[in-house]
């Protein structure tokens, strides 16, 4: 236990004190937010997983995208 | 669907390519800088002098605010892969999945752990626990990249793989195959190596500007003996591991060394076109007319790049289109119809094994398996369009070799005038460091250019075009996105250059130690 404070009390000081960090957490917050909610939620499904249920199906129509005449 | 002109598969390239490069802007920084700042760490300890330890904090906050600025910038090149490219991520999913796994425990183990150290750790652990932070996450940071630069190795040279036809996927047969891969191998040291010039030149550079206006000299010539030492011996590895790599390219992408040194005609004894300007480059109506307005050859010499060999054969673009049989060469013409037959022999298997028939089956496996080898020249009916764009590698290459022999001597001279003469005073020298760093950021990106736009059209070479990887999507989705990365790039961008100006400016107008 007495460790485990030690490490948080570490990371509480180290964030305390920081300068220039405290405006890149920000920006890195808001890019996360941006990348993982906005980006991933909105605009970027994974086109396999959202269409089908079971790698087979999934299987079978990369096939026939990759047989069919282009 | 056309929009603007351009199909889903041309929209989705270029936005690849948009998030690409720019996320390359932030990545070479982060894996030279991480090193450097350790260096400079280890001599603070080593030495305990307080200067030491001002330098080590100063380039460290530089590193601090590009990391955080470009770290996940990546992570949407993932996205695309599901979304724009989803038949290409199910082709190759097994091999990309093993490095990609390992890179993510490897970045949120190593980096994420021992750069709160780092940072956090002034006065709060021991000194020796504290250099020990510094360099895990050096190390860390760059076998991060050794996976995705494996994943990236494969798609130019896959190897340690067999395709299954039943479910389409690439399934992994060896991992060390795969990981230790010349390709792999070379592809990972070059990048690297590259990158530490890059970090090199910016250390350099940020410190002829405190040189340029007179403050913190001591501070600043310190750094730059560190930069440019670490610069110099990253720079010759870069040469050393750039023409291994030219070897590899020769050995596995003949078109694209082809294209890199616009060789149309393949010749023995080929020389090496040091510099040139295109003036006309062949068309399918009139494959010989290739003009250059001038250039400067050295014999012998892209012979001897190739298969260190003077007299040895390079063959041009021309013989890999039409065949070589003196020198054995297939004709795209061939690869196209054994790409066809491969093509086709999938669809009946396919077909032949939903009915049940299997000795049918198993007679198109056989030709499919027989004819795998140039799958992916099925898709195309003229071989014309498996031509990368011949000046685009051409300048790409020549731009990238150019500025890469301009650090090497920028760094010699700079260690020349650090301890022969007094490089206060020799201010052209400042002046071309520090504007050598954003031709650091040219040289880099061109050197991806070579790799990517020289292996088109393949997406995994030989096995699967762009064409056939991208998804049956709307170009119009693409284009909304595309223009959203443009956007939040560009920003995160001027943020970084704000950040780190408003951050060498305070410095400069602290006092010297």
């Amino acid at each position: 236990m007495l460790i485990l404070r030690k490490i948080l009390n570490f990371y509480v000081d180290g964030f305390r004190s920081m300068t220039i960090g405290k405006r890149l957490w920000l920006i890195i917050l808001i890019k996360l937010f941006i990348i993982f909610v906005v980006f991933r939620l909105f605009f970027f499904p994974d086109i396999l997983k959202t269409k089908f249920d079971t790698d087979k199906e999934r299987g079978d129509y990369v096939i026939e995208q990759l047989t069919k005449e282009k | 669907m056309d929009t603007f002109g351009l199909t889903v598969v041309e929209w989705s390239r270029a936005q690849f390519a948009l998030t690409a490069m720019y996320h390359w802007i932030f990545v070479p920084l982060t894996l030279g800088t991480s090193f450097i700042v350790a260096i400079m760490m280890t001599i603070y300890v080593k030495t305990g002098k307080e200067i030491w330890k001002n330098i080590t904090k100063f380039w460290m906050t530089l590193f601090g605010i590009n990391f955080a600025i470009g770290v996940a910038t990546g992570i949407i090149l993932e996205f695309e892969f599901g979304t724009n490219w989803s038949n290409y991520s199910w082709f190759v999913g097994d091999i990309f999945g093993a490095p990609l796994a390992i890179e993510g425990i490897m970045a949120f183990f190593l980096e994420s752990t021992f750069i709160a150290i780092l940072f956090f750790g002034w006065g709060r652990v021991s000194k020796k626990f504290h250099l020990l932070s510094a360099w895990l996450v050096a190390i860390g940071s760059n076998l991060s990249a050794l996976w995705i630069l494996v994943a990236n190795a494969w798609m130019q040279n896959p190897v340690g793989t067999v395709f299954n036809p039943d479910t389409a996927r690439n399934e992994m047969t060896n991992f060390w195959d795969v990981l230790f891969s010349p390709t792999a191998i070379n592809k990972f040291l070059h990048t690297i190596s590259s990158a530490y010039v890059l970090s090199a030149i910016f250390v350099v550079g940020v410190s002829a500007w405190f040189l340029l206006k007179n403050r913190r000299i001591v501070f600043a010539k310190k750094s730059m003996l560190i930069g440019a030492v670490f610069g110099l011996i990253s720079a010759f590895y870069m040469f050393l591991t750039g023409d291994e790599s030219a070897r590899r390219v020769f050995n596995d992408q003949p078109m694209k060394f082809a294209a890199m040194e616009g060789l149309y005609n393949g010749e023995v004894n080929a020389p090496l076109v040091v510099i040139g300007l295109m003036k006309k480059t062949p068309t399918p109506e009139n494959p010989n007319m290739n003009e250059f307005a001038f250039k400067f050859e050295i014999p012998n010499m892209l012979s001897y790049m190739a298969a260190l060999d003077p007299n040895a054969f390079v063959p041009g673009i021309h013989d890999l289109v039409h065949g070589n049989d003196e020198q054995d060469i297939l004709s795209y013409y061939e690869r196209i119809r054994m790409g066809k037959l491969a093509i086709k022999a999938l669809s009946d298997y396919k077909l032949a094994k939903e009915i049940s028939r299997d000795r049918e089956a198993q007679r198109h496996l056989r030709i499919f398996n027989e004819n795998y080898k140039y799958f992916g020249y099925g898709y195309y009916n003229d071989p014309h369009h498996l031509i990368p764009n011949v000046p685009l590698v051409f300048y790409s290459f020549h731009i990238m070799v150019g500025l890469g022999t301009h650090f090497l001597i920028l760094f010699i001279v700079v260690l020349f005038f650090l301890y022969k003469r007094d490089i206060l005073k020799a201010r052209w020298l400042n002046y071309v460091s520090l504007l050598t760093i954003p031709l650091a950021y040219i040289a880099s990106q061109a050197g991806w250019m070579v790799a990517e736009f020289g292996r088109q059209p393949w997406v995994v070479q030989d096995l699967m075009p762009t064409l056939s990887a991208v998804s049956n999507i709307e170009s119009k989705s693409v284009i909304v996105t595309f223009i959203m990365f443009a956007i939040v790039f560009t920003v995160l961008l001027i943020a970084e250059i704000k950040i780190m100006l408003s951050q060498i400016v305070k410095e400069s107008k602290a006092e010297e130690e």
